[in-house]
């Protein structure tokens, strides 16, 4: 009883940040995300939304499947669908033309070994993101938030918040939900 | 009477629980007299006992709560403020009611107690409203009342039967508790299997010992829960009778509704999502279906049409029937209003089968009802029944004879969280079909392939005994192959034979590997818009594997649709009866002979032990469900054995594989030396004459057991009508 508030409270949370970053981006406040990166791109996504991170596991491939979905794992007996960033947002495509990266003949193996799932959670379903690195959690006010620009590609851009200028690199923030359904 | 005291059971736990509460009501509204929703509340309470106990025919209760209901009632409308006599007389009243239920639970009356002064006091209370400030008044109701009502109560302790009471040895449970306790189990389920395909692999006898105990354990706790969740199907029709009546009283029209199998159990889950689809199958029934009277007598029938709802068990499901004996659809009628509500075109509806047109009532926007009624006619309907039904993986079947009536044949499985199911591979993973629809496996080797593998243009038949069966591989499905032609080299087939709505196909896989139990998950959002896949579920190995949705598949396939292509094979099967539904054919061998008996006409398959057959009237009898039926023999062979077996004691014991007939009041049990198959064929039209013909490669002879019986009942036991008359009633 005494942790049952603890998640309103949690997703009342939630509900504020997204506010503030949906109207009024200046707004002074913290918030954290968990960080990763795919194809040299750094993304992010609300720690809150992150269940866990976990290695790489047995995957089962779904025929027919759109897209970007890798295939079913289980996690502790529940069924979460594996989801492949790169493709998602449309990073194939980029990989493929950079020569530099010549492994792309056997992507499985080449990555497997650093690749990683974020387990998040959109409405009662658990999706796994892979991703190629994870990165730390960072805390970032608001002031360094600015919208994706219009000539980021659509496909790609629907899939996000908006990016924060961090010192060093942007980080891109994901919406969870909208990669949910895609 | 089961029933009433049932009714009288169900009515005892409720009140119980709700005096429980009552009593905290009346004492709390001591503190907050003016707590109107307190008081509504109670008098809800007191209503329900009233209506029922007028109901049970329980005059002394009816009483008591019908005087504190009308004290009630002011104080609900504020007419009267709750004080301590008024409360005290409340209190009684609730102690008086107990007393009284006791009463009933222990002997089924309501005991000679006399409530006379609680009554009068009840009154007062009502009469004298400023009475209540005065403290004269209370003396006498505390110190009468716990003498007058607590007779039952010293009643129980003198008899001191040790008997528990109702509200003791059962307990209400809230439904998502079951279900939550339903999905753990699921997960123990799974951890078993995996624990099992540990343990398979290790030498470590104590390990496997255990394994095995929890095997054991898993599935009885499985049963136990499963069962917790199983409710009579009598819930889901409960309000049917009121229905029918109702609506035929609307319509004008005379209907007899009939139930039988109520008691058959069922998952709470399906049970609830029949309901809805049955009440709608019951009102398309009456509106549609069952004529006026003038128009029945016309037609030489009773004024009374008959809905008959039956439910029983059949091979791991649960079917339900709706039948009427009513006009019956006419396709013409049903292939023109389809063609004006533009669902078909004319050249669709020549191509159809006369099954096919009939399955077009389950069309979304399908209405026949020329204009809107409150009954139907809104075009919403049988498509919303067949889908509700799919939903829980069962599937919906229409029989319907022009003038003698319509049958719906529901089928759904017991149950949705746990489903036996077939594991197969293809393309190198593993899916899972349910079992309920699979019909039989069937597996061809190479050098048979050509033989009995045949093409239609690019469509892969194989004949499966006497029928066309379309093959459809699953990795083509699954986009893993491309589509094989007509030349191609097929290797060895693995064939399942799935039964998606009233159509059969095989699937080939690559490997059949086994059957296991499992627990359906349901699959995240992107892969759900996939119609093949009806889940997921987790294997012992822990790996995921796919649920195939074998309806989905005949869909995407194009089996269901595109089935006129198959039609011409069809005709040339049956020529003499094309386009008829199959029907169930019980096969037999009594007195060495191959004998078909429709299973329409059979009731139950049992066996009687030769020493339990009597001798009644110069007739073989033997006692049945507190019935005594008569026993009667293809050919004699009943005599030939009974008679046989006395002069060799030692087979008393035997068994004899008995057919039981149910028609009307005659229940006649059949005597067969073996009970062989059951199959499905085409069915043959009225008036063909009496046949045999070739199954499983014997001379099969076709047998109409209602001739039968009538004969045999008439005391012509040589009688051969039978086999002459194999007409469809």
């Amino acid at each position: 009883m005494i942790g049952r508030p603890k998640p309103v409270h949690a997703s009342l949370q939630h509900i504020d940040i997204m506010k503030a970053m949906m109207e009024s981006p200046e707004e002074k406040s913290q918030q954290s995300f968990c960080t990763f990166q795919v194809d040299g791109f750094w993304y992010g996504i609300e720690v809150d939304r992150v269940q866990e991170v976990i290695r790489t596991r047995p995957t089962t491939r779904v025929p027919l499947a759109p897209n970007g979905v890798r295939g079913l794992m289980n996690l502790r007996g529940k069924i979460v669908c594996a989801l492949d960033l790169r493709d998602m947002l449309g990073l194939t495509a980029l990989h493929a033309r950079s020569e530099s990266k010549d492994a792309v003949v056997q992507p499985e193996c080449e990555f497997a070994s650093r690749q990683m799932n974020v387990v998040i959670r959109s409405g009662v379903d658990l999706i796994s993101l892979i991703v190629d690195e994870i990165g730390d959690v960072v805390r970032v006010t608001n002031d360094g938030y600015e919208p994706v620009p219009g000539s980021a590609g659509s496909n790609s851009a629907s899939l996000l918040h908006g990016a924060f200028k961090l010192q060093e690199r942007l980080l891109l923030i994901l919406d969870a939900d909208r990669v949910a359904a895609a | 009477m089961d029933d009433f005291e049932d009714i009288i059971k169900e009515f005892l736990v409720e009140s119980y629980e709700n005096l429980d509460k009552l009593d905290d009501d009346l004492l709390a509204l001591e503190d907050t007299p003016s707590d109107r929703e307190r008081i509504a509340s109670i008098f809800r309470t007191v209503h329900t006992i009233k209506g029922t106990s007028g109901f049970l025919a329980l005059p002394k209760l009816e009483r008591v709560t019908h005087v504190g209901e009308s004290l009630l009632a002011p104080l609900r409308d504020g007419q009267l403020k709750l004080n301590r006599p008024i409360a005290d007389a409340l209190l009684e009243m609730v102690d008086a009611i107990r007393g009284i239920l006791r009463r009933v639970e222990q002997d089924g009356e309501e005991g000679d107690g006399d409530y006379d002064l609680l009554v009068q006091r009840l009154e007062a209370a009502l009469d004298e409203p400023t009475a209540g400030e005065m403290v004269d008044e209370v003396p006498p109701v505390d110190l009468d009342s716990p003498a007058k009502t607590s007779i039952p109560a010293d009643i129980t302790i003198a008899t001191g039967k040790p008997t528990q009471s109702i509200a003791d040895s059962s307990i209400r449970i809230d439904v998502a508790l079951l279900d939550r306790l339903m999905n753990l189990v699921g997960e123990l389920v799974l951890a078993r299997n995996q624990i099992i395909q540990f343990s398979g692999v290790s030498n470590d006898a104590p390990m496997i010992a255990a394994s095995q105990r929890l095997n054991l354990i898993t599935s009885e706790l499985q049963e136990g829960v499963m069962k917790t969740r199983m409710q009579p199907i009598r819930q889901a029709w409960n309000s049917l009778p009121r229905m029918v009546r109702d609506l035929a009283v609307g319509c004008g029209k005379k209907v007899e509704f009939r139930t039988e199998g109520e008691d058959t159990e069922i998952d709470k889950t399906v049970l609830e999502a029949i309901k809805g689809p049955l009440t709608h199958i019951v009102r398309n029934a009456i509106d549609h279906g069952i004529e006026l009277p003038q128009a029945r007598v016309a037609d030489g029938k009773s004024c009374h049409g008959t809905l008959l709802m039956r439910a029983y068990h059949e091979g791991g499901q649960v079917i339900v029937e709706i039948s009427d004996d009513g006009a019956g659809i006419d396709p013409g009628h049903i292939a023109q209003k389809a063609i004006e509500s533009e669902i078909v075109t004319r050249q669709q509806v020549d191509a159809m089968t006369e099954r096919d047109i009939i399955n077009l009532i389950l069309m979304p926007g399908f209405s026949t009802a020329d204009s809107v009624t409150n009954v139907s006619g809104r075009g919403v309907g049988m498509d919303v029944v067949k889908t509700n039904v799919e939903a829980i993986g069962g599937s919906l079947e229409i029989q319907s004879v022009i003038g003698v009536g319509t049958t719906l044949r529901i089928k759904i499985p017991l149950t949705l969280a746990i489903i036996p199911a077939l594991l197969v591979k293809s393309g190198g993973e593993r899916y899972a079909i349910p079992q309920i629809s699979l019909l039989e496996l069937v597996r061809i080797d190479v050098d048979r392939v050509e033989k009995v593998v045949q093409f239609i243009h690019d469509a892969p038949v194989f004949r499966l005994r006497e029928m066309l069966l379309p093959l459809v591989f699953l990795d083509e499905q699954l986009g893993l192959h491309e589509r094989r032609q007509f030349h191609d080299d097929l290797g060895n087939l693995n064939i399942v034979v799935l039964r998606a709505e009233d159509k059969q196909f095989g699937l080939v896989v690559n490997e059949i590997t086994d059957t296991q139990e499992i627990v359906v998950k349901p699959i995240s959002l992107q892969l759900k818009r996939i119609p093949i896949y009806a889940g997921a579920t987790i294997m012992g190995d822990g790996n995921v594997s796919l649920i195939l949705d074998v309806i989905g598949l005949a869909e995407q396939s194009g089996v269901l649709v595109e089935h006129h292509c198959y039609r011409g094979a069809d005709n040339q099967i049956d020529s003499t009866t094309p386009n008829s539904p199959p029907e169930s054919l019980l096969i037999v061998d009594s007195a060495n002979r191959r004998a078909a008996i429709r299973l329409s006409t059979v009731a139950r398959l049992e066996k009687f032990s030769i020493s339990d057959v009597e001798l009644a009237q110069g007739r073989h009898v033997v006692q049945y469900r507190g019935r005594i039926i008569p026993l009667i023999g293809l050919d004699g062979a009943l005599d030939a054995r009974i008679n046989g077996s006395d002069s060799i004691h030692a087979d008393r014991t035997a068994r004899l594989h008995t057919v039981v007939y149910h028609e009307g009041p005659h229940v006649v049990g059949v005597v067969v030396d073996r009970i062989v198959d059951i199959i499905q064929r085409p069915k043959i039209d009225d008036g063909n004459p009496g046949e045999t013909q070739v199954i499983h490669n014997r001379v099969t002879e076709f047998i109409d057991l209602r001739s039968r019986v009538e004969a045999a009942l008439s005391g012509d036991r040589t009688a051969k009508a039978g086999t002459r008359e194999f007409t469809a009633h």
